[in-house]
């Protein structure tokens, strides 16, 4: 457990930790009701999906690329999901639906995360030209496929996953804390991992020295769909239903967890443990801002604010380094 | 005295470049600044160009002092810099690229145009005074390497300055096109333009200069007339020891066994291109810039695709080539852009050196054993002599350009290569690095690998190769086997058909 923690600590991600903590006390002394059992157990299930979701853009951010698809793959997860497993339109029975229904979550968000990853390299498009088309496309068709109907429904054991326990933990924290090792693992261990930091710092060198460039570039756009399935799942089992509207909202948190973890947005640099404070800083941000009582459109205007002044920052630092260089 | 540096410090980090050096310039002067890479030249200019301050030290200009905080600044006291990767923009036309940061406007109707009409006249202007006969409206990226380094100097020009530093003009340069620029400097130099004048070509900085200056780990070893010098004593000055030996001695000779047949391989400008390179042995492809030997090289990793041709490897045909097929195979391409195609250089050492050999160090599950790796990776780094303060904690940007290129080399080592295309290695590098790049590639050869080896600098052909190819215009137009090794003929193949069509034109 060591080294996972020592892997991660930068510089900035250590002043990230003091951030969030000295934040964490500042909430709980003027926002009422933050600190609360009740409402640690909100921060939690409102941190988990993000978090998954913020691990995949990552990935995609190292390799200096974009997903701003990941809300519409959520949303045409939980529809998949939905489809397959409610009791109105499910073909299989009640335990068998779950596992397939998982599974057709995880999947579906594969596919497109394909789709993403083959325009991008064999079509030679920029990732965030591919990505807003993708999050149309797929945003329309999830809409389009229910009649803007919710599927309800769900099978009773799913449904109860977010609050049943398995050795005293919460079963969604385990799902967290397995796409957060095993993002880290393939990010920090793995030659999968290195050449996903050399496409990222510079493509045609790595293409040279033999980096299957666009093998890699794939793998990250699949990564990041399945990341964001896993999101999918967590939030269509919280809220009891496939909605093809889900995750709308939460495009600028994902990127916002990303960009104050500190990832380059030049690619090359970013580290899975930075992330985690990153979607961290942005739960208690949101949960403390609500509580104070603050409009939503309040809340946009404070997140977009702090997101802004940590990209500028990410970017002064980048600057200072290449002309000290 | 129009130029005064005294005690100029600087140090980056830890790390101190510039350890006290000053020098004088006077009026219609040229200095040549000789010295290692990584002896401090770049950052003393880069001083004075007003790219960053120095720690501590003095600077007047005409008794004036002098602290320029941009490259405005310097420019506005008139000292105009000509960096070694030039600052143009490909996309727009020489006129555009002449006037880009003041063109000439008029006022219609309280409202400010360009003013083409002028724009024009000012830079035939300006063109006529370097020699540069191209039209103001042509897209820079349909100009030569030397019609381009003349127009940075028009543009140069074109602020009226004092004082131009030019850094390694002629490593884009042919030699024909390299006297062209030396005329230049010349008459630039009567019209009482002093100038520094930095290059690794010390016949270049015999020929030119008047004054010569030789640093050594940032620190100024001598300075003088050019009288006090010949080229031994500045090598000595630059590397603090006499070079005996500048090539090493070649012992091997090539087997009878092909390693690479290449034969009719085309695409684009490049025609019918044949040839074949045995085991130990150093072929040498010799040309003018552009005449399409990177082209072929780019061709055959798989950089580019090739339209005709087929490519042999060991006996055994290659269809489809590519980089990561080559790389199993153990054939290394270091390409002749080593910022932009070579190095992560916002990367430490040790990812860059490990980066092609990577795959080789795998266990299960593509996990990577890094206790190997990293040992390896030091290993290549020592062998090659890379002089660094840490493999993990340094960036490659931090190293100078010999030490830069010493790193690609050490990554392309790590895969233990049975054939090494080398573009242009030793471009722009200094003289010890070069005879460090030589000795390596000698000590490869006597292992059993072959080099093809594309170089501008005829010298270093002849020093090494076996048999040297000469390419023009897409095309191999001539062989010379070792015994027929003579520059002036090799040079002529070269020369031959460009010139040709230099007349045409």
């Amino acid at each position: 457990m060591k080294s996972f923690f020592k892997g991660g600590y930068g510089k900035s991600s250590n002043i990230l930790i003091y951030v969030c903590l000295i934040y964490y006390v500042l909430a709980s002394l003027l926002a009422p009701g933050f600190f609360t059992m009740n409402n640690s157990w909100n921060i939690l299930y409102n941190l988990l999906p993000l978090l998954v979701v913020a691990i995949g853009q990552t990935y995609v951010m190292i390799t200096a690329g974009i997903d701003l698809s990941v809300t519409s793959i959520i949303a045409v997860c939980s529809i998949a999901g939905g489809y397959v497993m409610s009791s109105d339109t499910s073909i299989f029975s009640d335990p068998e639906s779950i596992f397939f229904g998982i599974l057709t979550m995880l999947l579906v968000g594969m596919v497109i995360g394909m789709v993403n990853g083959i325009s991008v390299t064999k079509f030679g498009m920029p990732a965030f030209m591919v990505t807003l088309t993708t999050m149309m496309l797929f945003s329309g068709f999830a809409i389009w496929c229910t009649q803007s109907q919710n599927i309800y429904n769900l099978p009773e054991p799913f449904v109860n996953m977010s609050y049943s326990f398995f050795l005293g933990i919460p079963v969604p924290v385990f799902i967290g804390v397995f796409v957060l090792v095993l993002a880290y693992f393939l990010l920090n261990k793995t030659l999968f991992g290195e050449w996903i930091y050399a496409i990222g710092l510079n493509c045609e060198v790595a293409k040279i020295s033999g980096v299957k460039v666009h093998r890699t570039l794939i793998l990250v756009y699949m990564f990041s769909g399945f990341c964001a399935a896993v999101g999918a799942i967590f939030y269509t089992a919280r809220l009891e239903t496939g909605s093809p509207v889900m995750g709308q909202n939460i495009l600028l948190d994902v990127i916002g967890a990303v960009v104050i973890g500190g990832t380059s947005l030049f690619g090359g640099k970013g580290k899975i443990i930075w992330t985690f404070f990153g979607a961290l800083f942005m739960t208690l941000l949101d949960n403390s801002l609500n509580l104070i009582g603050l409009s939503f459109f309040l809340i946009m205007i404070v997140k977009g604010a702090v997101i802004l002044a940590a990209a500028m920052l990410n970017t002064l630092k980048e600057k200072s380094l290449k002309t000290t260089a | 005295m129009l130029l005064e540096l005294k005690q100029i410090q600087k140090s980056f980090g830890e790390v101190n470049v510039l350890k006290g050096v000053g020098f004088k310039l006077d009026k219609g002067e040229l200095l040549g600044l000789v010295g290692e890479n990584g002896a401090g030249k770049s950052t003393l200019m880069n001083i004075l160009g007003g790219i960053f301050p120095p720690s501590s030290g003095e600077m007047r200009v005409n008794g004036k002092n002098y602290h320029p905080k941009s490259p405005n600044d310097a420019l506005n006291e008139g000292i105009s810099f000509i960096h070694q990767e030039l600052n143009l923009f490909l996309n727009l036309s020489v006129a555009e690229n002449l006037f880009i940061s003041n063109y000439p406007r008029k006022k219609t109707m309280g409202f400010s145009f360009l003013n083409q009409k002028q724009a024009r006249k000012k830079a035939l202007e300006l063109l006529s005074q370097v020699g540069l006969s191209v039209s103001p409206k042509s897209p820079v990226e349909r100009l030569t390497a030397a019609q381009r380094q003349m127009l940075e100097i028009a543009k140069a020009l074109s602020a009226s300055p004092r004082i131009i530093i030019f850094d390694e003009p002629t490593t884009s340069l042919t030699r024909h096109e390299a006297q062209k620029l030396f005329q230049l400097i010349k008459k630039l130099k009567q019209e009482g333009i002093a100038m520094i004048y930095i290059s690794h070509n010390l016949d270049d900085i015999m020929h030119l200069a008047d004054r010569i200056a030789v640093l050594r780990d940032g620190e100024l070893i001598s300075s003088g007339e050019r009288q006090n010098y010949t080229i031994p004593s500045m090598v000595k000055d630059m590397v603090g020891r006499d070079m005996d030996q500048f090539f090493p001695h070649r012992n091997t000779v090539p087997l009878k066994e092909f390693s690479l047949e290449v034969k009719n391989l085309g695409a684009g400008f490049i025609q019918n291109m044949s040839f074949s390179i045995r085991k130990q042995e150093i072929l040498g492809f010799y040309g003018l810039v552009g005449a399409g030997r990177s082209e072929m090289a780019r061709l055959i990793y798989g950089l580019d695709p090739m339209e005709t041709g087929s490519i042999i490897w060991n006996g055994k045909e290659i269809t489809s080539p590519n980089p990561v097929q080559w790389i199993k195979e153990g054939v290394a391409f270091l390409t002749e852009n080593r910022q932009e195609e070579g190095l992560m250089t916002l990367q430490n050492l040790e990812k860059n050196i490990q980066l092609a050999a990577l795959p080789s160090f795998t266990r299960r599950f593509n996990i990577i054993d890094y206790k190997e790796v990293k040992k390896k990776s030091k290993t290549q780094a020592d062998a090659t002599k890379t002089k660094y303060h840490s493999i993990t904690d340094q960036l490659v940007s931090t190293l100078s350009g010999g030490n830069q290129q010493k790193v690609v080399l050490a990554k392309w080592l790590l895969i233990h290569p049975k054939l090494f295309i080398l573009d242009e290695p030793t471009k722009g590098i200094d003289i010890g690095a070069k005879h460090e790049i030589y000795v390596l590639a000698n000590s490869l050869v006597e292992c059993g690998s072959s080099i093809m080896l594309i170089s501008s600098e005829i010298e270093e052909l002849l020093g090494l190769c076996d048999r040297i190819l000469v390419v023009s215009e897409g095309q191999i137009t001539k062989e010379f086997e070792k015994e027929e090794f003579d520059r002036s003929k090799i040079l002529e193949a070269a020369l031959h058909k460009a010139g040709k069509e230099e007349q045409k034109l």
